[in-house]
């Protein structure tokens, strides 16, 4: 892994716990403390979610969204990955190599504590020694560990494009490698290497391209699959990894530049995101950021989804198809049927306005409205206005967004008997706040922040009626789409 | 109504009118009332394995004129199906063979999960095609149930009563739906519950279902339906 030592060499600022915290630029995804490089799998323990970084130290955040600085990862090196089986916490990390005046040598080790927060009295680290090296002269460099527990076997990975990406087979309660156990290649042109398990296949999935230049870095993140976890991993096309096959799951967008080091988050109920970092945050000085993003599956193939843009859309509805809408009378587009019926071939072509809000705004009550489900019909009581709204926090990479009918101050809110309603202005509490999280499959999740502990989203009970009750992930019906008029 | 919805009524209308010529056969020639409905036991009955109530009083028809269903607007169907325009005494529930207004109620057991008023009104040779419906039934809840909703789906508009609480609407354009409307959560009492529906029919065939379900969403069928 160059990155280190290219750090090094540009006499870069050390990634250290001096960092202040930054409100989070309207278009980034996470605020507080999020300048790490190489961030290790987020692990949860003792209330937050922890990650750790190259050259030592992490981040640590109770909801994904705001992060501080803090976490504590002695020894120093390189791009850790951490676990948790049983009562342990693994963390493994590299030392040495990296390429460049760093060389190949490198030793990766491992080590363990019962706590990943520095203030629990768990939190005490047991190193218990090197699971593989790379001596300098070989064409490897046993850096950037990462693991898979799958099956009551623990697997790790390790290695960069100087040669190739190794498995390693390790014993899960001691953390050593098994006696007599050889490293197997798997893959080249790659590092920042993870592992995932899913339906029968192992996922290998690693960084492409290249680190550390800021907005110039080419990272970019790729995936193999294999029915084994020793391989061979081939990519979508049949391209072996060994090959430098794989197929993109990740790259730059927006103003984030440099997509590296993939680590799977599983929220449960169909929600998957993934942790990275984007080697250049446009808005933050072009350095090297901590990002979460939704993960979605395609075809058995993992692939980075999105949460949802600013902007207007229909909100449809993944049981009926219906779409949500300000309950309104049904206001007729003028429009003369009987001489469209019997108009001949030479009658002129008229363009037929749509229906506008001031057509139809002076029709609607005053004061708080429901919500129902109906077909879409390209009418302003069915045009819903996505607003972020960053500065109330977030979850796991998305921020709380406000859902207004377009052009109004009519609020979706989330009433207080748990049902769903258009308030005619805009409120400081949660009532307005809302979760917008990408499912596995493509559609979103909407949670009301108001309800969000009790485990409510917004779910279509019927074909025509939506409200707050228990999400769940085995049905269509608390699934949405968003869709541009 | 509107002057724009007169203007493209016009050839809805001519269709509708077309179809009820087209169907000219003599009333012996529909499917028979039984067909769809028998008398209603006097023992009380059961909601059926999906928990849908299928014992209702059903008044024949009132005249409402609509040749389509697009004009159900919300506001026309709360003024025109309300408590206001009810024909009797909204807090009463009346008995097969009443009369009211020179109609008839009729206590009836559908065959079916829904309720086909359509066949109701033909069966009985009474107008189908711009008509009001109303329908009345009664359960025994043996306990309170809380967090219990109203599910109804109905052709064409509809709105709901339980115990004189208005708990669900269907306006616009609708054919039935099963779960097409659920109410808000709300409780059946220990013992008598009322439920009233009003039901506006265009140029369809207009129908009805309703149940209730439990908090999870799964259908409530512990309950006795009588409608004495």
């Amino acid at each position: 892994m160059p990155k280190h030592t290219l750090l090094t060499k540009l006499s870069l600022a050390p990634l250290a716990a001096s960092l202040l915290a930054f409100a989070a630029p309207a278009s980034a995804q996470l605020a507080g403390d999020v300048f790490i490089h190489d961030p290790s799998t987020l692990t949860y323990s003792d209330g937050k979610w922890y990650t750790f970084g190259t050259r030592g130290g992490g981040l640590s955040s109770e909801d994904g969204w705001t992060w501080e600085d803090g976490a504590v990862r002695p020894g120093g090196g390189v791009a850790p990955d951490t676990i948790k089986i049983g009562d342990r916490y693994y963390v493994s990390w590299a030392v040495g190599g990296g390429g460049m005046s760093g060389g190949h040598a490198s030793d990766v080790k491992i080590m363990w504590t019962r706590s990943l927060d520095p203030n629990s009295p768990d939190f005490e680290f047991h190193e218990i020694g090197t699971i593989a090296s790379s001596d300098g002269y070989e064409n490897h460099d046993a850096i950037d560990p990462a693991f898979l527990y799958q099956d009551g076997r623990l697997w790790l990975s390790y290695g960069t494009y100087f040669g190739s990406i190794r498995m390693i087979e390790l014993d899960p309660a001691t953390g050593l490698r098994l006696a007599g156990n050889e490293p197997v290649e798997i893959a080249i042109d790659m590092e920042a290497t993870a592992l995932m398990y899913r339906d029968g296949w192992y996922y290998l999935l690693g960084t492409h391209g290249t680190c550390c230049d800021g907005p110039n870095s080419t990272y970019n993140i790729r995936v193999g699959r294999s029915r084994s976890p020793t391989g061979p991993y081939v990519d979508n096309m049949g391209q072996p990894l060994l090959r430098g096959g794989g197929k993109l799951v990740a790259t730059s967008h927006d103003r984030m530049i440099g997509a590296g080091h993939f680590g799977l988050i599983d929220l449960g109920d169909d929600i998957q995101k993934f942790s990275l970092h984007y080697e250049a945050d446009m808005e933050r000085s072009g350095r090297s950021v901590l990002a979460i993003e939704p993960l979605l599956w395609r075809d058995g193939w993992p692939v980075a989804g999105e949460n949802v843009r600013p902007g207007t859309y229909q909100i449809q509805s993944q049981r009926s198809g219906n779409a949500l809408q300000l309950q309104t009378d049904f206001v007729r587009i003028p429009f003369d049927a009987r001489a469209a019926w019997m108009a001949g071939p030479d009658a002129p072509i008229v363009t037929v306005p749509a229906q506008t809000l001031p057509d139809v705004e002076a029709g609607w009550a005053d004061g708080p409205v429901r919500v129902d489900l109906s077909a879409y019909m390209v009418r302003p009581n069915q045009h819903w206005t996505i607003t972020p709204a960053p500065e109330a926090g977030g979850w796991f990479g998305a921020p709380y967004y406000r859902i207004t009918v377009e052009g109004t101050e009519r609020t979706l809110a989330a009433t207080d008997n748990r049902e769903v309603a258009a308030m005619p202005a805009a409120a400081d509490d949660d009532s307005q706040l809302w979760r917008i999280d990408q499912l596995i499959d493509g559609t979103y999740r909407i949670t009301p922040k108001r309800y969000a502990d009790e485990g409510l989203a917004m779910v279509a009970i019927g074909t025509s009626t939506p409200s707050l009750v228990p999400f769940d992930a085995g049905s269509d019906a608390g699934r949405w789409q968003f869709k541009l008029p | 109504m509107t002057k724009t919805w007169t203007a493209a009524s016009a050839v809805t209308a001519a269709l509708a009118l077309w179809a009820v010529n087209a169907d000219a056969r003599e009333p012996g020639q529909y499917p028979p009332l039984s067909d769809y409905f028998s008398p209603a036991a006097p023992a009380p009955t059961a909601p059926d394995a999906d928990g849908f109530i299928t014992r209702w009083l059903l008044l024949e028809p009132i005249s409402k004129p609509n040749p389509t269903n697009t004009v159900f607007t919300r506001s026309y169907v709360r003024e025109e199906l309300s408590p206001a325009t009810y024909p009797g005494d909204f807090a009463k529930v009346e008995s097969d063979g009443q009369r009211v207004n020179g109609l008839q109620w009729h206590a009836l057991d559908s065959r079916l999960w829904d309720v086909k008023l359509f066949n109701f009104a033909q069966a009985l040779d009474k107008p189908k095609y711009g008509v009001v419906f109303w329908a009345v039934t009664v359960i025994d809840v043996p306990e309170e149930m809380a967090g219990v909703r109203l599910a109804v789906g109905s052709n064409s508009a509809s709105r709901w009563w339980l115990n004189g609480e208005e708990v669900a609407g269907l306006y616009d354009d609708r054919r039935m739906v099963m779960d097409d409307v659920l109410s808000d959560r709300l409780t059946l009492k220990a013992g008598r519950n009322v439920i009233r529906g009003a039901i506006i029919n265009g140029p369809g065939l207009s129908d009805f279902c309703l149940r209730f379900l439990d908090a999870d969403g799964q259908p409530i069928r512990n309950l006795a339906i009588d409608i004495k």
